[in-house]
C-alpha cells in the first residue's frame, strides 16, 4: 500500500499539469477570440498550398531577414 | 431585377441594403473585401491567388489624394506613439478598430496586407471585436502609409480620440483563473474526501487518512485566498459602508467553513468540509462566469471622444499644419475635408457646407449652412471641403460641455440595491439569531465544544449558496435570451432596474421616427413620366442621401440616358437632355428664396422651377401598438430637440395620455429627467444621438436605440436594435417575470436552509450531509432557475412574431 503516496503525487502532479496548461492558454488569449481561428482555417483549405504562394512566401521571409 | 427582392452578397451570401451594396461586373457585393476576392478569383481562374500585389485598384501607390490628406496628422510623431502598442527601432505594431469587417471575405483581405505591401510583416484580425492587429517594418514604411493602404482598400481604421488615452484594463481573465483553480480543488478534494466517507475505520483509513487530510488542506488555501478573494474584498467594502450585502454572508460562510475544517486537519479531529467549501466557492464563480456576457462588438461606454478624431488640419498663413483637437484655441482656422467630423463649435468661413448630425441629433438627413453660420461641434461634413473658425476650445464645445456634468462622474449602480442584497439583510439577521439561540441552548446542555460545534455547523449550512446562485443565473440567462432577440444590456444588474421603471421616455428623431426611411413628397407642377426618367438618371450616380432617396422613390420609374450629367457638391446635380437643362438641388442652387422648414430639393428646368421633393421621416412601424400597450402600466413622454410642427401628427398616432416637450436642449432632456426622478419617478430613456447622452446618462435605465450595431450609440445601459423598439413592452414584461422567478428559487432556497438548519441545530450536520446538501440545492437552484426563465422567454418574445 505503500505505493498509494506514490501514485496519490503522481494523479495529482498530472491534473496540475493540466491546470497549468489551461492558466497558460488563459493566459496566451487562446479564450479571447474563439471565432476567427476558425475562418482563418478554412480560408487556407479552400485555396490549398499553392506552389506559387509558397515559393512566394519563402522569398519574402528572406526579404524579411535581410531587412 | 425586381426590386423587391432582397439583396444577397455574391460572394458571401451577407443579406444587404441597397445602400452599401458595392456593383462590380454586374454583381453585388457587401463589402470591398467580396468584392476583391471575387475579382481575384474570378481574374486569375483561382490560378495566381497569391499574387494579389498585380491586382489593380489595390495597389498600395494608388492611394487617392483626399484619403492621403486626410491621415497627416499620422505622421506627428507624438499622435504615432500613443497609437502604437509595440514600438522598437523596427519592427511596429499597431491595433485598428475598423468598423467595416463584417463578413469572413473581410477577415481574408486584411490578413493578406503582407501581400499588398512586403514591408507590413504579419496581420491578424480579431473578428467579435472589428479589430486588426499589424505588425510593420517601422523603418521602411509609416504609420500614415499603414493607414492610406487600409483606407485604400476600403477598410479605414476609426482613430479618434478615445485611442489617445490608452488605459484599457483587461480584467476579465482573473474570474476565469478563479474558476478554473476552484474547479480543480473541487474536483480532487472531492475524490480525496471520498475513502473517509465509505469507511470510517480500519487500518487502512488509519494510515492514509491524514495525507489525504493535509493535501485537502493545501487545495484548498489557494480557493479560499484566492479564487474567493473577491467576496472577501466586498465584504469588507460592504461592512465600512454599513451595507449589509449577500457578499457579507457568503465571506462568513466560507471562512466559518475554513477555520473549522483546518481545525478538525490540524488537530486530527475530523476530515473537515473542505469539499463543500470548494465547492461553494467554484459554484458561486460559475455563477458569476455566467452572469457575464460581453458584447464584443458593442460598446456601452462611449462619449464624445469616441466620435471625434484625433487632429485636424489648421491653416496657418495659406499653408497646412496638423493639430491636436485638445490644443485648438479659440480663433484657430481649420480646414475640414470630406466625411470629417467637426471638433467644436466653429463659424463657417468658406464653402457652403453640408452638416450631417446624425451622431447628435438622430436626424440623418444632412443640413445645408452658409458662410458666416455657426457650425456645433459633432457634426460632420459632406462634400466639399470647408474652413471654419473655431470658437471655443474643445472641452467648452455646446455638445461636449455636457461630459463634464455630474451624472458622469457617480456610477448609478449605487442607488439600487440589489434584490438579493435587499433579501440577505433579514436572512443575516435571521441566521444570526438562530445560531445564537442554538449556541445558548447547547451551551447548558452539552458544554462550550458543542456549542461552538453547532453554532458553526448552522453558519455553514446557512451559507446562502442557493441565494447567491439564483440571481446570477436567471439574470445571465435572460441577458443571453435578450440579446438573442437584440437587447443588448450592459449587465445583469439593468434587468433588475428595468423591472422597477414607471415612466418612459422616448426621443423623437431617430427613435419614434426612423433613422433610413423617409417619406417623399413631390409637391409642384406635375412631372410628365420623361421628366421623371430624367430625375431618375440624374440622381443615380450620385451619392448624396436625398439623392439614394429619390432614386428609391422613383424605382418604378424608367430611366433614360441624358446627354451630360455633373454634380456639384455640397449643391446639386445640372443634367442636360438635348437643348433642355435641368437642375436638381438646393434652394439657393435653382435661385429662388431659402425656405429653412423642411429638408427639400427643388428641380428646375430651363432655370424655371417646376416645383420640390418633400422629405419627412417615416415613423417607425407599430409605435402606435407599442404606446398604446405600454400607457396601461407606464407614464409615457415625448422629449424631443426639435420644433413643436410634428406635433398634431404625433398626436394622431399616440393615445392621448402621452405628453409633449419640444425644443429640449442636449441640458435641457438631462435636467427633465433630473426633475422627474427628484418626484420619485424611476426613469427610463430611449435615444439614439449624442444629444441624448446626458439623458441616457441620467435615467435609471437608458437604452440607446440602433438601426445597426455597426454604428456607434452613445454610452448606455443597453442597446436596442431600432426594430425591435415594438417588442419593448414584452422586454419589460419579462423583466417582471424574471423577478418572480428569482422570488421563487428563493423559496425553495429557503426549504433547502430550513432542511439543513435542522441538521446543524440538532448538532447532526456530518461532512457527508454537507457535501450532499449543498451541491444538491445548489444545482437544483440553477436548473429551475434556468429552465423557467427559459420557458417565459420563449413564451413570450415568439408569441405572435
Amino acid at each position: 500500500m505503500i505505493a498509494l503516496y506514490l501514485t496519490i503525487f503522481i494523479s495529482i502532479i498530472i491534473a496540475l499539469i493540466f491546470l497549468v496548461l489551461f492558466l497558460s492558454s488563459v493566459k496566451n488569449n487562446q479564450y479571447e477570440d474563439t471565432y476567427t481561428p476558425g475562418v482563418r482555417m478554412l480560408f487556407e483549405d479552400e485555396f490549398g498550398a499553392q506552389p506559387d504562394g509558397k515559393e512566394l512566401k519563402k522569398t519574402e521571409k528572406q526579404n524579411n531577414n535581410q531587412n | 431585377m425586381a426590386k423587391k427582392e432582397k439583396l444577397v452578397c455574391y460572394h458571401c451570401g451577407l443579406e444587404m441594403s441597397e445602400a452599401e451594396t458595392v456593383w462590380f461586373d454586374d454583381k453585388a457585393f457587401c463589402c470591398n473585401g467580396c468584392k476583391t476576392v471575387y475579382e481575384i478569383l474570378n481574374q486569375n481562374q483561382l490560378q495566381q491567388y497569391y499574387k494579389m500585389n498585380d491586382m489593380p485598384g489595390i495597389k498600395s501607390d494608388n492611394v487617392d489624394e483626399n484619403i492621403k490628406q486626410k491621415y497627416a496628422y499620422l505622421d506627428d510623431p507624438e499622435i504615432e506613439k500613443k497609437l502604437l502598442e509595440f514600438n522598437d527601432a523596427s519592427t511596429k505594431i499597431v491595433n485598428f478598430y475598423i468598423p467595416n469587417i463584417h463578413c469572413s471575405a473581410c477577415i481574408w483581405v486584411l490578413e493578406h496586407l503582407d501581400k499588398l505591401n512586403p514591408n507590413i510583416a504579419h496581420s491578424e484580425v480579431n473578428f467579435p471585436t472589428k479589430n486588426v492587429r499589424i505588425t510593420f517594418n517601422g523603418d521602411k514604411i509609416s504609420l500614415r502609409q499603414v493607414v492610406e493602404i487600409l483606407a485604400s482598400i476600403a477598410y479605414p481604421p476609426l482613430i479618434s480620440l478615445d485611442d489617445m488615452d490608452k488605459d484599457k484594463k483587461k480584467n476579465n481573465k482573473k474570474l476565469l483563473y478563479q474558476l478554473a483553480i476552484a474547479g480543480f480543488a473541487f474536483g480532487n478534494i472531492m475524490m480525496m474526501s471520498l475513502p473517509e466517507y465509505i469507511q470510517s475505520e480500519g487500518y487502512w483509513i488509519e494510515r492514509f487518512a491524514p495525507l489525504f487530510r493535509w493535501i485537502m488542506f493545501g487545495l484548498a488555501l489557494p480557493v479560499v485566498f484566492y479564487s474567493a478573494k473577491d467576496y472577501f474584498e466586498s465584504a469588507i467594502k460592504g461592512l465600512m459602508q454599513k451595507i449589509v450585502n449577500v457578499d457579507i454572508l457568503i465571506a462568513l460562510g466560507i471562512s466559518v467553513l475554513f477555520l473549522r475544517s483546518s481545525y478538525e486537519v490540524i488537530s486530527g479531529t475530523g476530515t473537515g468540509f473542505f469539499d463543500s467549501l470548494t465547492g461553494l466557492v467554484f459554484f458561486l464563480l460559475l455563477g458569476k462566469y455566467f452572469q457575464r456576457i460581453t458584447y464584443d462588438y458593442l460598446s456601452f461606454e462611449r462619449d464624445y471622444k469616441s466620435y471625434f478624431p484625433i487632429a485636424v488640419t489648421k491653416i496657418v498663413d495659406d499653408k497646412e499644419e496638423v493639430l491636436q483637437i485638445k490644443n485648438i484655441l479659440p480663433g484657430d482656422r481649420l480646414l475640414i475635408r470630406n466625411e470629417e467630423i467637426i471638433p467644436i463649435d466653429a463659424i463657417l468661413m468658406k464653402n457652403t457646407a453640408l452638416i450631417d448630425y446624425s451622431f447628435v441629433t438622430g436626424e440623418s438627413l444632412p443640413v445645408e449652412k452658409h458662410i458666416g453660420d455657426q457650425l456645433l461641434a459633432g457634426g460632420k461634413q459632406i462634400g466639399n471641403f470647408i474652413e471654419v473658425e473655431a470658437i471655443s476650445n474643445v472641452d467648452n464645445s455646446y455638445l461636449t460641455k455636457l461630459w463634464s456634468r455630474e451624472a458622469f462622474h457617480d456610477s448609478k449602480i449605487v442607488n439600487i440595491k440589489s434584490l438579493t442584497d435587499k433579501i440577505s439583510q433579514y436572512f443575516t439577521f435571521v441566521i444570526l439569531t438562530i445560531a445564537l439561540l442554538a449556541g445558548i441552548y447547547w451551551y447548558f446542555t452539552d458544554g462550550f465544544s458543542t456549542a461552538i460545534w453547532v453554532v458553526t455547523a448552522v453558519l455553514i449550512v446557512a451559507c446562502p449558496c442557493a441565494l447567491a446562485l439564483s440571481a446570477p443565473f436567471a439574470f445571465g440567462n435572460m441577458l443571453r435570451k435578450f440579446g438573442y432577440h437584440q437587447l443588448y444590456l450592459k449587465n445583469a444588474q439593468v434587468i433588475e432596474s428595468m423591472s422597477k421603471i414607471d415612466t418612459i421616455i422616448f426621443d423623437k428623431t431617430g427613435t419614434l421616427t426612423s433613422q433610413e426611411k423617409y417619406e417623399v413628397a413631390y409637391e409642384g407642377i406635375p412631372l410628365f413620366d420623361e421628366q421623371k426618367s430624367m430625375v431618375k438618371a440624374m440622381v443615380k450616380t450620385s451619392n448624396h442621401p436625398l439623392s439614394r432617396l429619390i432614386y428609391q422613390d422613383l424605382a418604378e420609374i424608367n430611366i433614360i440616358h441624358p446627354d451630360k450629367t455633373e454634380e456639384i457638391i455640397g449643391k446639386g446635380i445640372v443634367a442636360q437632355l438635348q437643348d433642355d437643362i435641368y437642375k436638381l438641388g438646393s434652394a439657393s442652387f435653382v435661385d429662388i428664396e431659402h425656405e429653412n422648414i423642411s429638408t427639400q430639393v427643388y428641380i428646375a428646368k430651363n432655370n424655371q422651377v417646376l416645383g420640390k421633393f418633400v422629405f419627412t421621416a417615416a415613423y417607425r412601424k407599430g409605435i402606435t401598438q407599442l404606446f398604446k400597450k405600454l400607457q396601461k402600466k407606464y407614464q409615457l413622454i415625448v422629449l424631443s430637440g426639435d420644433n413643436d410642427s410634428e406635433k398634431p401628427i404625433l398626436k394622431k398616432l399616440l393615445p392621448k395620455n402621452v405628453s409633449y416637450y419640444f425644443n429640449q436642449s442636449v441640458h435641457d432632456k438631462m435636467d427633465f429627467i433630473q426633475n422627474m426622478q427628484e418626484k420619485g419617478k424611476v426613469v427610463m430613456m430611449i435615444g439614439d444621438g449624442l444629444n441624448d447622452a446626458g439623458a441616457l446618462q441620467q435615467a435609471d435605465v437608458g437604452l440607446a436605440l440602433s438601426e445597426n450595431t455597426n454604428v456607434f450609440t452613445p454610452s448606455s445601459d443597453g442597446i436596442l436594435k431600432a426594430d425591435k423598439l415594438s417588442h419593448l413592452d414584452r422586454f419589460l414584461r419579462l423583466t417582471q417575470q424574471t423577478k418572480a422567478v428569482i422570488f421563487t428559487s428563493f423559496a425553495i432556497a429557503f426549504l433547502y436552509n430550513i432542511l439543513g438548519l435542522g441538521f446543524a441545530i440538532t448538532n447532526h450536520l456530518t461532512p457527508i450531509v454537507a457535501a450532499i446538501l449543498m451541491p444538491i440545492s445548489s444545482i437544483s437552484i440553477v436548473i429551475f432557475v434556468t429552465l423557467l426563465t427559459n420557458i417565459i422567454s420563449n413564451k413570450l418574445i415568439n408569441s405572435n412574431l
